[in-house]
C-alpha cells in the first residue's frame, strides 16, 4: 500500500518541468531565434512529461499471494484434527519444525514440543537418524520420556511437505522379555550355589577318602544332605508357580470352610509338649459363614508360607497370631502377624517377586527360597483375593489376604 | 514462544536448539553404551562410542558457528541473548560429557575378564543416576522448565555420595588385593568420571535455570574438593 500512494505521487503533473521549459523558450526566444521552431521544441518537451505519464502501471501482486497459505492452513488443521483424535502419540512435523502434537503426544512428552525442532522431541541418535531415512521406515529408541523407557518410531509422508511420526510405547513388552530373563537367570543362580557346594563336598569325600574321620564325614554328608533339600524345596517351589501359572484363569471349585482350614494348619505348628506357643489362632466368632471357593492344598500352601514366613523372621518370642475375620463387602480377611523388626517401606513393593530379597544372606540362612511370596501372590490371584503386607519398622508385619466369601444362599443351593 | 518478526531469526534459534537436543541425546545414549560396554566387556560397543564422540564434536563446532552467526547478524536481545549464549555453553558442556562417556569406553578393554562387577555394584547404579540426570536436564531445556533445573541440581549430592562411597571402597579392594590394584584404579577413574558427568549436569541445569528465568542459580561453594 505504501508503495503504491508513493507511485501514485510520482504521478503528479510535472508543473516544476513545464516552468523550465516555457522559461528557457521565452530566453532564447529573446536571443532572437526563430520563434516558429523554439514553439516546437516547447511542444516535444512538454509532451515528453505527458509520455511519461502514460507508461502503464505495474500491479503489486499482493493478494494473489495471500490466498494460497490459507489453502495450506486448511489441510494443516484438517491433519492435526485428524491426528488429535488418536490414542497413538504422534507429532506432525515440517523440514524442521513439529508443528503438531496430538493429545497423547503432549501427555507422553510433554507440552513443550510444538513449533521446536523435531530434534528436541527426539534426542535419542536412533531416533534422529529416522529423520533421514526413507518414508515408512521405523526404529527403535530408549529414553524417549523417561530414561527406561523404549519407544518404537514410524514415519510417514504427505506430499513430500509434512511428515507424522507415529509412535508406539514399547517399554512394557522389554520390561517383560527382560523379566524372562532375569527369571531364568536368577533361577539357574538359584539352582547353581546348593549344586556347588554338593560337587564341593562330594569331592573332598572321594578324593581324600583316607584323610578324612568318621566325624567329619558326618558333617559334610549332613551338608550334602541340606543342601540337597535345599535344591528340592527350590525345585518344588518352581514346579508349583509353573503350575499356579498355568492355570491361574479357570477359578477354583471346591468349598472350604476356612475356620477348619486355619486350624487344621496352625494345629500342624503345636508347640512340643511343654514347649512354648508358637502360633495362635484367634477364632472368628463365627462358627459358620466363613466358606469360600477354593483348591484345599494351595490354602493350605499359602497360609503355611505366610507362617513358615512369620516364624522366621519374628522376634522367636511373642507368638505368631493368625487371625479370622469378615472383611468388608462380602469378603473374609485372613491376618497373619509378627512381631519381629519389620520390613523397609522401600521394599514392600518388591515382596511379592520372585528372589526378591531384602537381605539375601538372611533369607538363604532361614532356607528361604525366594519364591515363598511369589507363589501366595499367584495363589491369591487366583482366587480372586488380595494380598497385603503392612509392616513397621521395629513393630512387625501383617500379611493379610482377602478372599471373596460364599453367600448363604449359593451354599444351600450347592 | 513468542514469534519473531523476522522468520529467519526464529528459524535460527529452533535449530540451534535442535542442534542442542541432538548433541545431548549423542552424550545421554554414550553415557548409557559406554557403561553397557564397560560391564559387559564388549570392546566392539567401546569402539562404537569413541568413534560416535566425534558426531559430538562436529555438533559442536555447528552450533558454535550458528550461535556467533545469529549474534553477529541478528544481534539478539533479553531472552534470546541468553538462549544463544546458555546454547553455547551447554554444547561446550555436553561435549565434556561425552568426552567423560569416551573416556570410561576406553577402559573397557583394561576391566574385561573380571568376572562381572562383582564388588562394585554400586559403581553401574551410579551411572544409571548420571545419566539419568542429563537426560533429565535436556528435558528440563527442552521445556524451559526452570523447576526441573533445580531438582537437578539438588540431585547431585546423591551421584556425590555415591563416589565417596565407591572411592572408599576400592580403597579397601585394593589394600586386600594388591593384584587387582590395576583394575581397582581404572574403576576409581571410571567412578570418577561419572561424578564429573554428574557435576556438569547440574552445569547444564543452571544453564538451563539461567535461560529461562535470567536469574543465576546460588554458587554452591560448599562442594566438597575431591
Amino acid at each position: 500500500m505504501e508503495v503504491a500512494r508513493q507511485m501514485n505521487g510520482n504521478r503528479q503533473t510535472p508543473w516544476a518541468g513545464i516552468a523550465l521549459a516555457l522559461v528557457t523558450v521565452t530566453l532564447l526566444a529573446w536571443a532572437g531565434l526563430p520563434l516558429l521552431g523554439l514553439l516546437a521544441v516547447a511542444g516535444v518537451w512538454i509532451f515528453s512529461f505527458w509520455a511519461d505519464r502514460l507508461r502503464p502501471e505495474t500491479e503489486p501482486p499482493v493478494q494473489r499471494l495471500s490466498e494460497r497459505p490459507d489453502l495450506d492452513a486448511i489441510a494443516r488443521g484438517a491433519m492435526e484434527a485428524t491426528i488429535e483424535a488418536i490414542s497413538l502419540p504422534m507429532i506432525l512435523t515440517d523440514e524442521t519444525r513439529i508443528l503438531a502434537a496430538n493429545a497423547a503426544a503432549r501427555e507422553a512428552l510433554g507440552n513443550h514440543l510444538v513449533g521446536q525442532d523435531t530434534r528436541v522431541a527426539l534426542r535419542h541418535p536412533d531416533a534422529i537418524s529416522l529423520l533421514d531415512q526413507p518414508d515408512g521406515a521405523s526404529v527403535v529408541a530408549p529414553a524417549l520420556t523417561v530414561s527406561d523407557s523404549l519407544w518404537q518410531l514410524t514415519r510417514h509422508s504427505i506430499d513430500n511437505k509434512y511428515r507424522i511420526i507415529e509412535m508406539r510405547d514399547r517399554t512394557a513388552e522389554a520390561d517383560m522379555s527382560r523379566a524372562h530373563t532375569d527369571f531364568v537367570a536368577n533361577a539357574s543362580h538359584e539352582l547353581r550355589t546348593p549344586l556347588s557346594s554338593i560337587i564341593g563336598y562330594v569331592e573332598t569325600l572321594t578324593e581324600a577318602e583316607d584323610k578324612v574321620d568318621a566325624a567329619l564325614t558326618r558333617r559334610f554328608l549332613g551338608t550334602v544332605l541340606r543342601e540337597a533339600r535345599r535344591m528340592n524345596h527350590l525345585v518344588v517351589d518352581l514346579m508349583s508357580l509353573s503350575q499356579l501359572e498355568a492355570d491361574k484363569h479357570d477359578l477354583p471349585a471346591a468349598q472350604i470352610d476356612l475356620n477348619q482350614l486355619a486350624a487344621r494348619v496352625v494345629s500342624e505348628f503345636a508347640p512340643e509338649p511343654g514347649g512354648p506357643v508358637k502360633v495362635e489362632l484367634e477364632p472368628s466368632g463365627e462358627a459358620s459363614g466363613m466358606a469360600v471357593r477354593g483348591d484345599v492344598k494351595q490354602l493350605e500352601q499359602l497360609l503355611r508360607n505366610f507362617i513358615d514366613n512369620a516364624l522366621k523372621y519374628g522376634d522367636g518370642e511373642t507368638p505368631v497370631k493368625v487371625t479370622l475375620s469378615p472383611g468388608p463387602r462380602d469378603t473374609v480377611q485372613l491376618s497373619v502377624r509378627d512381631a519381629g523388626a519389620g520390613i523397609a517401606p522401600e521394599h514392600l513393593p518388591h515382596l511379592t517377586r520372585r528372589f526378591y530379597r531384602t537381605d539375601p544372606g538372611r533369607s538363604r540362612s532361614v532356607g528361604g527360597t525366594g519364591l515363598g511370596l511369589a507363589i501366595c501372590k499367584h495363589i491369591v490371584e487366583r482366587h480372586r483375593g488380595r494380598l497385603d503386607i503392612a509392616s513397621t519398622l521395629g513393630v512387625g508385619t501383617t500379611v493379610s489376604v482377602r478372599l471373596p466369601l460364599v453367600h448363604e444362599a449359593a451354599l444351600a443351593r450347592a | 514462544m513468542v514469534q519473531h518478526t523476522v522468520k529467519a531469526f526464529d528459524e535460527d534459534i529452533t535449530r540451534l536448539r535442535g542442534l542442542i537436543a541432538e548433541m545431548g541425546g549423542l552424550a545421554e545414549a554414550a553415557i548409557g553404551k559406554a557403561m553397557t560396554s564397560l560391564v559387559k566387556g564388549s570392546t566392539e560397543l567401546a569402539q562404537a562410542v569413541i568413534e560416535r564422540d566425534a558426531r559430538i564434536d562436529a555438533l559442536e563446532s555447528q552450533v558454535d558457528r550458528l550461535a556467533v552467526r545469529i549474534i553477529a547478524l541478528r544481534a539478539p536481545m533479553a531472552d534470546d541473548l541468553r538462549e544463544v549464549i546458555a546454547a553455547l555453553k551447554i554444547a561446550g558442556i555436553l561435549e565434556r560429557i561425552g568426552d567423560y562417556a569416551k573416556n570410561i569406553a576406553k577402559r573397557t578393554g583394561r576391566i574385561a575378564g573380571q568376572d562381572g562387577f562383582g564388588p562394585f555394584p554400586l559403581i553401574p547404579a551410579m551411572a544409571e543416576i548420571a545419566a539419568e540426570m542429563v537426560h533429565d536436564v535436556l528435558t528440563a531445556y527442552a521445556a524451559r522448565d526452570a523447576n526441573l533445573a533445580v531438582e537437578i541440581v539438588e540431585r547431585d549430592a546423591k551421584v556425590d555420595a555415591f563416589y565417596d562411597s565407591i572411592f572408599r571402597n576400592l580403597v579397601s579392594y585394593m589394600v586386600e588385593n594388591p593384584s587387582a590394584v590395576g583394575t581397582a584404579a581404572h574403576l576409581l577413574f571410571v567412578a570418577r568420571n561419572l561424578e564429573r558427568i554428574g557435576d556438569h549436569a547440574t552445569n547444564l541445569a543452571e544453564q538451563v535455570y539461567f535461560a529461562a528465568t535470567a536469574d543465576y542459580l546460588g554458587d554452591r561453594s560448599e562442594r566438597p574438593e575431591n
